[in-house]
């Protein structure tokens, strides 16, 4: 089968550093798809090698099973949205727009009406005489999605496209971007460090750490069975066991990891079903529906706990006090310990 | 304790200061204010109103008896002349120095990093840092027969070349030194860096990913040149040819070491209120690269070189 995107051993090596460390992917045609990891992990350089900004310093970028190694950015047929918009400051949104179907020698009136409905497509219908200065940064996002989008790309490359907004035109954003790919159907790879955007929009996320790929899974899969601790501990918050607090608490000889959600708070102790520890409570915080607290256990580890707050809910809460965890052995998830030593 | 009140004072002044951005403002502008309107505006309207007095040719005495008769002298042919033999200077020396300066100033934008990009502004900025008149002179030794270049293209076999374009008319003359080819040669060398500077700070604002966004959408890199590095870059080039271009237009110097005899707007200035006495007339000549300028910034705005600013 012929993927949208094919990565097959791609390297990329700065001055000795490399950005990008042998990495094999295949992404799939009308996927979302996120590339996941903190700043300097190599995903920016992965979605720069995809649009042709750098080119491969060893291995291969396949775009619908062509090769792309070596083909400048404007040879290929993929559009980028980038993260400071990059919208040209003296043409209207309207010649911003259309600029894709300008070079490429469209005639006027056409390259006008579709503009149009690309603005409009993006409810941007009557913003097309403006300059980008005029738009807020919202605005200026959908007219660097419609920019991209009227080439018809067969890929849309993402490049943390929502960094610059606020929290709330930020979630409006996520659920608009989901179903504008839903509706067009095209690949989106999108390049975030943000672990809640990945998880909330995409149909499988690539975990990047140090050039690498940790983990490909579908937001439910990551979540629930992150394949190593980096991946525990990056999406969402984990408790990770490494093998010898393993040994000394269950005799279990494989690092593993509980999501705080998973651990009881209380008095009582620990069902058959279940494991347990005692420890100092040093930390509560109120967040509204759940309350979040740190536990110091006996061996010096602190551990993170959330639990739904509810009327009944009487653990001897203050700080100081001891306190019981416990936790459902099936909540224990167990983490690759050999894989790249990053579950040490 | 009388240092503590003094001290006091001060503090209650500064917060004063503070609290009145009026006040402030005040302060802040008035020397300057004060010295560009009084000395450089005031020397400047002084001239143009000199400009409309009367000069007896006979006396050669200036009289405040008002009149057109300097400005009509100035449509004269001979002075006609002079002027449009200043204006194509200045527009050959300008388009060569904006053809010279844009790669470098590129380069030094865009490329440029580190050693390399302290270097090159050293390397643009060093000429000027030498006195004006040192490097004029320097350059009629270097252009001299017998000199530097007469030299070079000696040896490198170019002399037929040399010798066909200073048989060239219009450009051409006796010797290097004494061609328009030489005069034009001079006054680029003076005047580039004063191009160079403004299309480098220009470019320098434009983000690399601009440049990305078009080759992403499909521009060749021509394209995206024309289409966003040059309209960007543009008011650095119409700032850089400001200076080149007026400053072409007010030079006695280059004219008189440089080129054939015939005078310049610089030199007819020169000669007007130091030998004649004539400053009425000397103000009217100078009212004309005032003129020039604003008429070219008038048709640069029309042409949408200040959109992007």
């Amino acid at each position: 089968m012929t993927y949208a995107v094919e990565f097959q051993h791609l390297s990329r090596t700065f001055d000795k550093v490399r950005a990008v460390d042998n990495v094999s992917l295949q992404i799939e045609e009308g996927e979302f798809f996120s590339m996941l990891g903190p700043s300097g992990s190599g995903k920016t350089t992965c979605l720069r090698l995809i649009a042709g900004f750098e080119q491969p310093s060893a291995g291969s970028v396949r775009i619908f099973g062509q090769e792309a190694a070596g083909l400048p950015p404007y040879r290929r047929d993929v559009n980028t949205v980038f993260q400071d918009y990059a919208l040209f400051p003296h043409m209207s949104v309207a010649d911003n727009v259309a600029y894709g179907l300008m070079v490429q020698g469209v005639d006027k009136r056409e390259r006008q009406r579709q503009a149009q409905a690309m603005l409009e497509l993006v409810k941007l219908g009557d913003y097309g005489d403006r300059r980008p200065a005029a738009l807020s940064g919202g605005q200026r996002q959908r007219v660097a999605l419609a920019r991209a989008l009227i080439k018809k790309p067969r890929v849309l490359l993402l490049d943390e496209p929502l960094g610059a907004l606020d929290l709330k035109l930020r979630e409006q954003m996520q659920i608009e971007l989901k179903s504008l790919q839903r509706q067009l159907g095209i690949t989106f790879i999108y390049v975030t460090h943000d672990q809640g955007e990945a998880l909330s929009m995409s149909d499988r996320v690539a975990v990047f750490n140090r050039g690498g790929i940790e983990q490909v899974a579908t937001p439910r899969v990551l979540y629930t069975q992150p394949a190593t601790a980096f991946v525990a501990d990056f999406v969402g918050t984990s408790n990770v066991f490494d093998r010898a607090a393993a040994l000394t608490l269950c005799g279990c000889d494989i690092p593993f990891s509980i999501r705080p959600e998973r651990i009881r708070i209380g008095q009582d102790s620990p069902r058959d079903d279940e494991l347990g520890l005692t420890g100092e409570l040093i930390d509560i915080q109120y967040l509204g529906a759940t309350s979040r607290f740190e536990v110091r256990a006996g061996n010096g580890k602190i551990l993170s706990v959330v639990n739904p707050n509810q009327d009944d809910l009487d653990v001897g809460q203050a700080i100081g006090a001891t306190v019981r965890l416990s936790w459902p052995k099936r909540a224990m998830h167990p983490l690759d310990a050999g894989e790249n030593g990053h579950a040490a | 304790m009388p240092h503590d009140t003094a001290r006091r004072g001060l503090s209650r002044l500064t917060d004063r200061v503070y609290l009145s951005p009026t006040l402030w403002l005040c302060l802040l502008l008035a020397p300057p204010l004060l010295w560009f309107g009084l000395v450089y505006i005031g020397s400047l309207l002084t001239l143009l109103v000199q400009s409309f007095f009367s000069f007896d040719d006979f006396t050669m005495n200036v009289s405040t008896v008002l009149t057109l008769d300097n400005y009509r002298a100035l449509l004269s042919p001979a002075n006609l002349d002079v002027i449009l033999r200043t204006l194509s200077m200045a527009a050959a020396v300008t388009l060569a120095s904006a053809i010279l300066a844009f790669p470098l100033a590129y380069y030094m934008a865009r490329y440029a990093r580190g050693w390399k990009k302290g270097f090159f502004y050293v390397a643009v900025m060093l000429p000027m840092w030498a006195s004006y008149i040192v490097k004029a002179y320097s350059w009629t030794v270097i252009l001299a027969k017998g000199g530097l270049v007469y030299w070079f293209y000696r040896s490198f076999g170019l002399s037929g070349v040399v010798d066909w374009l200073l048989s060239l008319p219009g450009i051409g003359g006796g010797t290097l030194a004494t061609s328009n080819l030489g005069r034009f040669t001079v006054f680029t060398y003076i005047w580039l860096p004063f191009m160079i500077l403004p299309i480098q700070a220009a470019l320098e604002r434009v983000p690399g990913s601009l440049v990305q966004a078009a080759a992403d959408l499909g521009a060749t890199p021509w394209q995206a040149f024309r289409t966003i590095i040059l309209p960007l870059a543009f008011p650095g080039v119409v700032a850089g040819s400001i200076f080149t271009f007026s400053l072409t237009l007010g030079d006695y110097i280059i004219p008189q070491l440089f080129g054939p005899s015939g005078l310049f707007i610089g030199t007819m200035v020169y000669t007007m209120q130091g030998a004649i006495g004539n400053l009425p007339m000397a103000g009217a000549f100078t009212l004309v690269p005032v003129l020039i300028i604003a008429l070219y910034l008038s048709i640069a705005k029309r042409l949408g070189a200040f959109d992007a600013l």
